[in-house]
């Protein structure tokens, strides 16, 4: 795999997913418009991993689908390096993306409903190289020899069908389907969070070690931070439709700036009696379709502000990878800059 | 509540259980479910007990039975599941101790207590609610069916109740449908539903698990606090260490129909005894902030077709010695310190935290 080391892998520019409502009856008039997904950027360089957070509708897997073009976005571009040569996938037309499709695969949530249970593992794992044309014949077989046993299973698995599988074993099967054909990028999209938790480490550690042997590059969309801690280099925290803020991991667990992030840090239970949760964040998720004026955020956060009801905030670049989308943030609201953004914590921890 | 005198059986073994003050004492459980795979003993000689006013909690990975002991105590076992032994006995705050192992299927007393003196909070809101049916009119039919109250009488009452689970204008959600209502406000109402009969003890299987991470902790803060003043015992099911860890105060560990660790919360997860419990907590994520690997434990929960003889952990345990613990009948409970109780024969030998090679 030779990619250019200074272009990232992924750039995700401006990407909006719009879904729109219309009114019943004849007329079908334009009532109004449900933001899934609404100005997502971010980088993604090549090897790493981005974990995509938020409350359920948030937009995750909207815009993880958006970025594959399993659904076509309204607007932005999604800039793909492919071997040297940028592409916007966005823009790619049905014949032009299908040799991309063999660089971008996805792993997903319920490894119950993700496998055909009419299909045998063999044909399963086998599949995206037969539409590819990709090998055949014996060469097929080694071929999926060679990923079950990758991803932990026996070659003698491939002539079951996926109802003699536990859960975990399930997961393995959706994994090695995304990886033989080599991809350089993986979205999983909650790849286990429906797993139990001792089998859970087993498919983390799978998936690490993958990403060492393969070099993968992989969009990591999850609800439970404390895997997102373990296995991704940075965050990017969604809130209905937008990120609020986009982080390297170590800075963002360390010192969250969005209250929103905060909010959700507080609220994940310690596994520790003697560390006691500090819950600071009341109220339902924001409804996509019927967004509160101002920051979306706003009638849940503890430190709203009258400009938050009225205007959206601009996304502010903290540092050279930081940015939050939040009024704090304004010139006027920032008493202290310490230049290079890390040393941004003059909020009180809030109770 | 009122009780019929006597459904004790008189041969109700002695109290093993040190159960001075307990609302439920469950002794020697065990399920069976006759299936074409043979007979599954998806509980296997599970005792606890759960005190009163405090909240105990059931961990374990799915299929360990966690599910299928709270559902025995309501008698909600449906075939091919049968409780083939063992005493559940229940003390009412007034009355004689009912064992409810002892009860007919369809025994009135059965339904007095369902939803009267012990209720339950399911997983799933969505599905635990009837969606063809407003919300008042599944709150009064649970007002109604254990408290003799007018129709307007019930009504106050489940206004009162909503309001007091946190719910935004609660007289307006009477007349809603569950549909209307986001995965947090349907688990509110169940548990509006659960507590308005003024339950002693509350069984709540998997009550944050369907939610997201900021709902769970309002709705755990929200059982907790409701326990605090009504003065409910509760049985927490959930397979999540960090819920056990802030709302509990006693838990037991199950595995394969087992409980293989009981005892205070601190003590347990702080001092774990059983290599299980070691192994569940190590592979936590987050803990080790480094990017090193998890220390899963190998392997999977095996099939409950196969009975292996000895600890039904040790294909999986890093301490098993063969010989030992792969031979014979599963190890009993024993005490290891104050309080907590260890189904390990190992368990004085291991150092914690060595895992040998």
């Amino acid at each position: 795999m030779t990619t250019i080391p200074d272009a990232p892998l992924l750039q995700v520019r401006n990407l909006c997913k719009h879904y729109p409502i219309y009114s019943k009856g004849f007329m079908r008039r334009l009532i109004r418009v449900v933001k899934a997904c609404d100005q997502i950027n971010f980088d993604l360089p090549a090897g790493q991993t981005l974990g995509l957070v938020g409350e359920s509708g948030s937009g995750k897997t909207t815009t993880g689908r958006a970025i594959l073009r399993a659904i076509t976005p309204t607007s932005g571009q999604v800039l793909f390096n492919d071997q040297g040569r940028l592409v916007d996938i966005a823009r790619l037309s049905t014949s032009q993306l299908k040799p991309l499709r063999t660089r971008m695969q996805m792993i997903f949530q319920d490894p119950f409903a993700s496998l055909n249970p009419r299909m045998t593992v063999r044909n399963i794992v086998a599949e995206p190289l037969i539409i590819h044309k990709m090998a055949h014949g014996s060469e097929l077989d080694d071929r999926v020899v060679e990923i079950l046993r990758k991803v932990g299973l026996k070659p003698e698995h491939r002539t079951r069908y996926p109802h003699a599988f536990s859960g975990g074993q399930r997961q393995r099967i959706g994994i090695a389907r995304a990886l033989i054909m080599r991809p350089a990028l993986v979205v999983a999209d909650e790849a286990v969070s429906a797993l139990d938790v001792s089998v859970q480490a087993q498919v983390i550690n799978l998936l690490a070690d993958l990403q060492q042997e393969f070099g993968l590059t992989y969009l990591f969309i999850a609800h439970d931070l404390s895997v997102v801690r373990h296995i991704c280099d940075s965050v990017a925290v969604m809130y209905a439709g937008r990120i609020v803020e986009l982080a390297q991991v170590d800075q963002f667990f360390e010192a969250p700036q969005h209250p929103y992030s905060r909010a959700l840090l507080s609220a994940v239970p310690n596994p520790d009696p003697d560390m006691p949760m500090r819950i600071n964040l009341l109220g339902d998720v924001a409804d996509p379709g019927n967004l509160p004026a101002g920051c979306s955020f706003h009638p849940r956060c503890v430190e709203c502000m009258d400009v938050c009801r009225k205007t959206c905030p601009v996304v502010h670049r903290l540092s050279n990878n930081r940015t939050v989308a939040c009024h704090l943030y304004e010139p006027e609201n920032m008493p202290v800059s310490t230049g290079d953004g890390k040393g941004i914590n003059m909020l009180p921890e809030s109770q | 509540m009122t009780t019929t005198p006597t459904t004790m059986t008189p041969a109700c073994p002695p109290d093993t259980l040190a159960s001075s003050d307990a609302v439920l004492t469950v002794d020697g459980l065990r399920v069976r479910f006759d299936t074409e795979e043979g007979q599954l003993y998806a509980v296997d000689g599970v005792s606890f007990s759960v005190p009163r006013g405090k909240m105990l909690a059931l961990v374990g990975e799915s299929g360990c039975g966690k599910s299928t002991t709270a559902y025995s105590i309501l008698r909600l076992i449906q075939k091919p599941g049968h409780i083939i032994g063992g005493s559940m006995r229940f003390f009412p705050r007034d009355g004689h101790p009912i064992d409810l192992a002892a009860l007919r299927d369809k025994d009135p007393l059965l339904y007095r207590i369902r939803g009267g003196a012990i209720s339950m909070i399911f997983q799933e809101p969505m599905a635990a609610l009837s969606p063809v049916y407003t919300i008042g009119n599944q709150l009064c039919e649970a007002i109604r069916l254990h408290q003799h109250l007018s129709r307007s009488q019930a009504r106050q009452r489940a206004i009162a109740m909503l309001g007091h689970v946190g719910i935004p204008g609660p007289a307006a959600r009477l007349s809603q449908y569950p549909f209307e209502l986001s995965g947090g406000m349907c688990q509110r109402v169940v548990i509006a539903m659960a507590m308005i009969g003024n339950p002693q003890l509350l069984i709540a299987d998997e009550p944050t698990t369907a939610l997201d991470v900021t709902i769970q902790a309002q709705v755990m803060g929200l059982i907790k606090r409701l326990q605090g003043e009504m003065g409910t015992s509760t049985l927490l099911i959930t397979h999540n260490l960090g819920v056990v860890a802030q709302m509990a105060d006693e838990v037991a560990v199950m595995y394969l129909g087992r409980i293989v660790e009981r005892g205070p919360v601190r003590q347990v997860l702080k001092h774990p005894a059983h290599p299980y419990t070691m192994g569940l907590l190590a592979s936590l994520p987050g803990l080790a902030r480094s990017k090193a690997k998890l220390p899963a434990i190998a392997g999977a929960v095996p099939s409950l077709s196969q009975r292996l003889p000895g600890c039904p952990f040790h294909p999986r345990c890093p301490h098993a010695q063969p010989g030992r613990c792969d031979i014979g009948t599963p190890p009993a409970m024993q005490s290891f310190s104050a309080g907590q109780y260890v189904a390990c024969l190992r368990a004085n030998e291991i150092q914690p935290g060595k895992v040998p090679q």
